[in-house]
């Protein structure tokens, strides 16, 4: 071969590596991005008079006087929209039979997309679900629906050989010379004096009760679940993790037994998470009735069996590098082996300790599958430390599947979704980070 | 013992140095017993593991072997099993056939192999022999961050994300991707076939020889890519959650296992048997392909497994985003049909069967857990035999 050839597959080689890390990262920030950008958009957004509206309604919160103020002013907004159905159902009285029914669809399709935006007229009753109580509380959500508003969305099936086409048609072509005509340009021009957007910063969003299925408020239950579960897995994990540690390698030598358990515990940290859901749900609620059924008691004993082999491992790294000079000097000042244990080798390997406790706590607050059949409900309150015992809880993770996949408006409620993305991405890499910072000091420490 | 001093006899607030003979076996007695203790507490932990496998196969027996089931009901149920490809457990009488579940987690798998071991292994290359220290220590924690970001968020990007941007713009995508990948590793391909093509014409030749055999394969190359691209842009992807789709986000997810357990293989070849091949003249390249990456080859399988045991036991991602048709596709190798996976099985049926405890549907989904289960020993050990030989390699050497 020649040596340009040579040559040129040395650079393609290093080339290839490039690509691959730079790919890397670039899967990093492709899933990061959209999860940071949009989850933002659940704590900070423009908000409608909507919006403040039902945070005084359902949270007693805000200036009452001041949005009574802007709800009049918007009411008088979107009066005229009012009397022109009004005065539309009236010029339908004096028409022919025919034309009543061909006005008949279009116009309660209107009414319903001017509901869905506005909320329900003022001369209504109040519903009873919260959902329809109010319009669109959001103005990125308010844009979308002034848009069903004013277009038709239509599939075009003319071409027999292709899938339908998406299309959008007029609403106003419907109403084409009558009275209603002039409400489509009355409702584009004045969409944002009838809504009133204001840039709302709501950070109480991660500690508010959601109302009525996610439609309004915020994610506490799910955040106080995750935070129930992920402590609970810790207080079960580290105590009997750190012993194993301390067993292993402090009191047994290179032997069979140690090997033995070794073995079983790289075999526990590769067990499907999913079969940690199943064993929870066989063992702990069907076998040993921990409670009658999903619990946060019997998911916390579950995801600490997940996250055991992660403290185990790391325990004993940290057990490990903690210099043999220390135990010695110990020893030799007459302290027994379980006094130079906890007085000398523990602190010292504490940071390490702690940071496998850390990456645990992130394993264990963002996995899904061991809590489905042991401790996550879909819909709850959030639970006194008692009722832990005893009851299920929504959990970040469970509940971003649930309302991703199984909640009955999907497409309505994604600010919530991604802003629970967000919430729990975040308090993974903040444990994560923890963890990092800590063995930077350690590596550090050891170096200096 | 020597006699303990008077002063210290009757003074109790002073830690005597030397102990009395009772003191001396007491000590030892609970300190045998602490032992004991710490012995029970860690073989607990260990235990777990063999609790584990108990309680699923004892829950998975009523399946397998059911009251007054004789030893060729169980064998005929067995087959219907593992080769029937229908399942329809909420039947009466339950159709169990799981062959399209183990298809699709076998398809899934392999496409998250296919994404994650050449960018792994490429990657791990890169940090542990290319990259200077300096810029390595910045990409470890983007590592460690795509590792710690839990599987549900993957399965919502893959969802809410990626799944409406393949439908939409797959076919574009793919036909991006597959100039992406292909253009490059053509070239170098044509480049070396070229070359050692041209050892074959006599001296005076070889220089017109080389560039009309470039120009040659290069134009059989760009004309083989541009139909593949063309067909690969005239996809038409039916629905985004689909076998491909999964691939993709598995492999990413596999991909940190897999560099950062083939790089501490690749780290743990010696320096001799690089300075070796050096020394003989070898460029980079040559010395990873031929000497470096044999040398850490069971250290690189057993990361391999490893990612491929994160992909089999994903659950989230898959049951979000593999559209849940449990189905066979058509041909076998069809990415595109939507698929069910084991673990996604066991997740989304168990919803509905765990109000019939007892029932077949119950105990086929243990059944299903045992069989992953059991994987995941057999893939554990592998690999865990795989880096001991690797370690006693590298130790040798």
């Amino acid at each position: 071969m020649r040596l340009e050839t040579r040559k040129l597959i040395d650079r393609s080689f290093s080339g290839l590596g490039f690509v691959s890390i730079a790919l890397l990262v670039c899967a990093l920030v492709v899933i990061l991005a959209p999860i940071i950008v949009k989850g933002a958009g659940a704590f900070v957004f423009r908000g409608t008079v909507e919006f403040r509206r039902m945070m005084v309604e359902k949270f007693a919160r805000g200036d009452q006087a001041a949005v009574a103020a802007e709800v009049a002013q918007v009411r008088r907004a979107r009066q005229p929209v009012y009397d022109m159905l009004a005065s539309f159902e009236q010029d339908l009285n004096h028409m022919s039979f025919v034309e009543r029914r061909k006005y008949a669809e279009p116009l309660s399709a209107l009414k319903e997309t001017l509901r869905t935006l506005f909320g329900p007229p003022p001369d209504e009753p109040k519903p009873v679900m919260p959902r329809d109580q109010y319009g669109q509380t959001r103005w990125d959500r308010a844009q979308i629906k002034l848009h069903h508003v004013l277009f038709i969305e239509e599939y075009d099936y003319s071409d027999p050989t292709k899938m339908g086409v998406k299309r959008y048609v007029l609403r106003k072509d419907d109403f084409e010379g009558t009275s209603l005509e002039p409400l489509f340009g009355y409702v584009e021009e004045h969409a944002e004096e009838m809504l009133l957007p204001r840039l709302t910063f709501y950070w109480r969003f991660l500690f508010d009760e959601s109302k009525d299925a996610h439609f309004f408020g915020g994610i506490w239950p799910e955040v106080l679940g995750t935070f129930y579960l992920t402590v609970g897995a810790m207080i079960f994990a580290v105590p009997m993790g750190v012993i194993a540690a301390i067993y292993l390698v402090e009191y047994t030598g290179d032997n069979r037994l140690v090997n033995l358990i070794q073995t079983c515990v790289s075999t526990l940290a590769g067990v499907p998470s999913i079969v940690f859901g199943l064993f929870g749900l066989a063992f702990f609620i069907n076998s040993l009735h921990v409670s009658h059924s999903k619990s946060v008691l019997a998911g916390s004993l579950t995801l600490a069996l997940l996250v055991l082999p992660i403290i185990i491992r790391a325990s004993e790294e940290a057990i490990r590098s903690v210099p043999r000079t220390y135990k010695e000097a110990a020893l030799s000042l007459g302290a027994s082996k379980w006094r130079t244990i906890v007085t000398v080798i523990l602190p010292a390997a504490l940071p390490g300790i702690l940071t496998g406790i850390m990456i645990s706590m992130g394993r264990a607050a963002g996995e899904t599958a061991p809590i489905i059949f042991t401790a996550a409900w879909s819909v709850g309150k959030p639970l006194t430390l008692i009722q832990t015992l005893s009851e299920g809880t929504p959990a970040l993770p469970w509940n971003i599947y649930n309302l991703s996949t199984e909640h009955e408006a999907v497409d309505e409620i994604r600010h919530v979704q991604f802003g629970m993305v967000l919430t729990l991405v975040l308090l993974v890499l903040m444990l994560n980070a923890v963890a990092l910072i800590l063995r930077a000091r350690i590596s550090r420490k050891l170096r200096g | 013992m020597g006699t303990t001093p008077e002063s210290q006899r009757f003074d109790r607030r002073k830690p005597t140095l030397l102990l009395s003979k009772r003191t001396s076996r007491l000590r030892r007695l609970v300190a045998l017993a602490g032992q004991g203790l710490l012995l029970l507490i860690t073989s607990a932990s260990a235990l777990a593991v063999l609790f584990i496998f108990y309680y699923i196969a004892r829950d998975s027996l009523p399946f397998l072997w059911p009251k007054g089931f004789t030893f060729s009901d169980v064998l005929a149920r067995l087959k219907e099993f593992l080769g029937g490809t229908e399942w329809y457990p909420s039947r009466t009488p339950g159709k169990f056939g799981a062959a399209p579940l183990f298809v699709a987690s076998g398809l899934v798998t392999l496409g998250a192999v296919v994404v994650a071991v050449p960018l792994g292994v490429a990657a791990a290359v890169c940090l542990s022999d290319v990259l200077p220290f300096k810029v390595r220590q910045l990409v470890k924690p983007v590592i460690e961050i795509l590792a710690a970001i839990p599987s549900v968020a993957f399965g919502f990007f893959a969802l809410v994300v990626f799944a409406p941007l393949l439908q939409k713009k797959g076919g574009s995508i793919l036909e991006v991707a597959a100039w992406v990948v292909g253009a490059p590793v053509l070239l170098i391909g044509v480049m070396v076939l070229a070359d050692l093509l041209t050892q074959r014409f006599g001296e005076g030749l070889r220089p017109v020889a080389r560039w009309v055999l470039v120009i040659l394969l290069g134009g059989l190359a760009f004309l083989a890519l541009r139909d593949i691209g063309n067909s690969l842009g005239g996809l038409n992807i039916g629905s985004g959650t689909n076998a491909l789709n999964v691939s993709i986000i598995l492999g990413i997810m596999a991909l940190p296992t897999v560099v950062s357990v083939s790089e501490d293989a690749l780290q743990a070849v010696g320096r001799e048997l690089r300075e070796g091949s050096y020394a003989l003249g070898a460029t980079r390249a040559e010395t990873l392909i031929k000497v470096v990456i044999p040398a850490a080859g069971s250290g690189i399988c057993a990361a391999v497994i490893l990612g491929v045991m994160r992909a089999i036991g994903e659950t989230m991602v898959v049951w979000m985003a593999s559209g849940n048709a449990a189905q066979i596709p058509k041909p076998i190798w069809n990415f595109l049909m939507p698929v069910r996976t084991v673990t996604a099985t066991i997740a989304g049926d168990m919803g509905e069967a765990d109000h019939v405890t007892g029932s077949d549907r119950y105990h086929v989904l243990f059944t299903l857990a045992l069989c992953l289960l059991l994987f995941s020993f057999i893939g554990n050990w592998v690999s865990e035999w795989a880096v001991r030989r690797a370690r006693k390699k590298a130790g040798a050497a």
